[in-house]
């Protein structure tokens, strides 16, 4: 099944989305969102003579960046820990850091800048090799060995020790100095991406601060522009267009601190919806503001499947579960950033990667143990009531709340009333409610994996996507489906850069970071010193 | 870093034999051995480095046989990971058998002089800079490493 037609869409907003302002109402195709010279709008492929005709302004970058996100942050880092000079590369994003997308949808999900993340201690965005750890560097700065301890003694013993989001804002913030991210950055949004009849690309930007249109001219083109949208469960949303209520139905990816006022000011109640990290952290907010502020907050938890125990295939592909959860320190089985399972998915066809994600995939949480224990001291107190089933249907109760009518797995059926409902399912991934994605698969020859995702090759090169000598490279949340599996996450966000930029390096663009190049840069990373300028070798295209 | 089978072997082997080694020759002539059989410890000293040279081969040999043990757990594991306390229970495992292993078949230790306390401080003097160089320097070193699985080849 096509998942966008499942969930509608939500915008987020001022998303580092390359077209946000599109979603909803354009129709996909660039003929329609985009008020070219129409010589321009009607060809798939631009020659130089066309373009200069047209009075665009023209910039020649052999290599641009499309997201401005973490995805960009991290090629740009490779790229220039590899010898790349600042004129080489641009990024073009909306936002006006890297950071802003993540640290929106952290804060908007309860996640203040002293909470702590799922990441792991060495996925560390603003450091490409991953030492020292956020652990090491916590236990120097408060001169504290605890986090080491607990990084040697984890999951065991101890829960997975994860860092604050401000430790890797802080971090993030130091190596775009270092790198000089500001130089590179141009903030502007993505309108089209074309083929250019003498190889390369044309990308089209509209710059955010004056409004004026821009055309890169590259050799090779980078997309990470992350998810398109909040998505929202298809019966909310249908309450939402029917009533026009977003305040009592709400997304948890949604700025919605209204709902803890209201409960602050009276007591009410509030169904929870969805099993991920998210619900966790919803319902950890709950109840501490509970604890707190001495609150009579009454909270439903809707399961639609509810995980009892470990669950899996075979005795040695069983993920934990319990009470309702399936448990999982980070968003895949971890030797998927780099062991195992990442090997055995790179060796599969697309069939067999289809299979194995399948199994591995799914909406799991951390298993941290103060979550388990409110939960288990919230069951006990009376307030926090678990339901299993689907919702046959979401309306405004007599009352001016909202009812939700459940049906359980045996066909029985049950209406509950709550005074809000926090729906904690997700993000759109469907790569064609994206308009950069849409135009590209109408006009690009853009191939799609099974999942329906960009297919891309082992180097992140989108396949169908050359033009010439130029290639077009993809990270994040858009290449699922292919040879690796934790591309949504810093560390595989950094993986996908690092095999990009050493496929770049074959083509004779910047340098593979090899023993002593690593070493040197790492010091420099350690000194706070830029990257070297680029060396007398340095290649850069045309 | 969560290792495969072969990440395992090449980082055992690769790292006993520069680390290892490394550590080995500092840290010899500072054990506690005694000089029964030598008028000197540093007549002593070519022994002592037959022990520990020894016992670092073994680490190293046997060690590929544990690596085996080690996968075949893992694969127990949801993850497929190896996390930090097994890594750090496994040199209890590995000390023991190969103090049994020196005794048995290695030069004997009574030839050098050397009490048990030389043997097993020379083994998590290795074992240790091993598993720190595994946990942090070797990212450094190789930055596509961890994501290898630590292969290196």
């Amino acid at each position: 099944m096509n998942p966008a037609r499942i969930y509608t869409l939500v915008r987020i907003s001022g998303g580092n989305d390359v077209a946000g302002s599109m979603l909803g109402g354009g129709s996909g195709t660039s003929d329609v969102i985009v008020d070219l010279p129409s010589e321009l709008n009607r060809r798939v492929t631009w020659t130089d003579l066309e373009v200069s005709r047209s009075g665009l302004i023209v910039r020649d970058v052999p290599l641009v960046t499309v997201g401005g996100g973490i995805g960009s942050f991290a090629l740009i880092d490779s790229l220039r820990i590899g010898g790349v000079s600042v004129a080489a590369v641009a990024a073009v994003g909306t936002d006006e850091c890297p950071w802003d997308s993540i640290t929106r949808l952290a804060r908007a999900s309860q996640l203040g800048d002293d909470d702590r993340l799922r990441s792991d201690s060495s996925s560390t965005p603003g450091n490409i090799w991953g030492f020292p750890s956020y652990a090491l560097r916590e236990a120097w700065k408060r001169r504290s060995l605890a986090p080491v301890v607990n990084v040697l003694t984890e999951p065991i013993i101890t829960d997975f020790w994860t860092p604050r989001l401000s430790q890797v804002m802080d971090e993030m913030r130091r190596e775009a100095d270092r790198i000089n991210w500001w130089a590179v950055f141009d903030r502007g949004r993505v309108e089209l991406i074309r083929e250019r009849d003498e190889g390369g690309y044309f990308i089209l930007v509209r710059r955010c601060d004056t409004d004026t249109r821009v055309v890169y001219r590259s050799r090779w083109v980078h997309v990470a522009v992350g998810y398109s949208a909040i998505r929202m469960l298809p019966d909310l949303q249908s309450y939402r267009e029917r009533t026009g209520d977003a305040e009592r139905v709400v997304n948890a990816y949604e700025s919605h601190d209204h709902v803890y006022e209201s409960l602050a000011r009276r007591p009410g109640s509030v169904l929870v919806r969805g099993s991920g990290v998210v619900a966790s952290r919803i319902l950890e907010r709950l109840i501490d503001d509970r604890d707190e502020k001495g609150l009579d907050t009454r909270v439903h938890h809707l399961f639609r499947t509810y995980v009892g125990g470990s669950r899996g295939p075979s005795i040695m592909l069983r993920r934990p579960g319990a009470d309702g959860w399936a448990n999982q320190a980070f968003n895949w089985p971890k030797s998927c950033w780099g062991g195992e399972l990442k090997q055995r998915l790179e060796r599969l066809d697309p069939e067999g990667r289809m299979e194995l994600l399948g199994v591995l995939g799914g909406t799991t949480t951390p298993p941290r143990k103060s979550w388990q224990d409110q939960l288990v001291r919230a069951r006990e107190g009376g307030w926090y009531q678990e339901l299993i089933g689907t919702v046959v249907d979401v309306r405004p109760s007599g009352d001016g709340r909202v009812s939700t009518n459940i049906i359980d797995h045996d066909g029985a059926k049950s209406e509950l009333v709550s005074d809000f409902v926090i729906d904690c399912t997700g993000l759109e991934p469907a790569i064609e409610s994206h308009p950069l994605f849409a135009d590209m698969l109408a006009h690009a020859g853009i191939e799609r994996n099974p999942l329906g995702r960009l297919d891309v090759t082992e180097s992140f090169e989108v396949l169908g996507a050359r033009s010439g000598d130029g290639r077009i490279y993809a990270s994040g949340a858009a290449t699922l489906g292919g040879p690796y599996a934790a591309v949504d996450s810093f560390q595989g966000l950094q993986y996908a850069a690092l095999r990009i930029a050493d496929d770049l390096a074959e083509q004779g663009f910047g340098h593979r970071i090899g023993v002593r190049r690593s070493l040197r840069q790492w010091v420099r990373w350690v000194r706070d010193r830029p990257p070297e300028p680029a060396g007398r070798n340095e290649a850069v295209a045309p | 870093m969560t290792p495969t089978l072969s990440g395992r072997i090449q980082t055992r082997l690769a790292l006993t034999l520069t680390v290892g080694v490394v550590v080995t020759l500092m840290v010899t002539p500072f054990l506690p051995y005694n000089t029964y059989f030598s008028r000197t410890r540093h007549q002593a000293l070519p022994g002592a480095y037959l022990i520990t040279f020894a016992s670092l081969g073994l680490v190293a040999a046997v060690g590929v046989v544990w690596e085996l043990i080690y996968h075949g757990l893992q694969q127990l594991r949801w993850d497929k990971d190896w996390p930090s306390p097994l890594g750090i229970l496994t040199g209890l495992n590995e000390s023991i058998v190969v103090y049994v292993m020196i005794r048995w078949f290695g030069p004997r230790p009574h030839w050098t002089g050397m009490p048990p306390s030389a043997f097993l401080l020379h083994f998590y003097a290795v074992w240790l800079a091993v598993f720190f160089t595994a946990n942090g320097p070797m990212r450094v070193l190789l930055i596509r490493w961890r994501y290898r699985g630590g292969r290196i080849v």
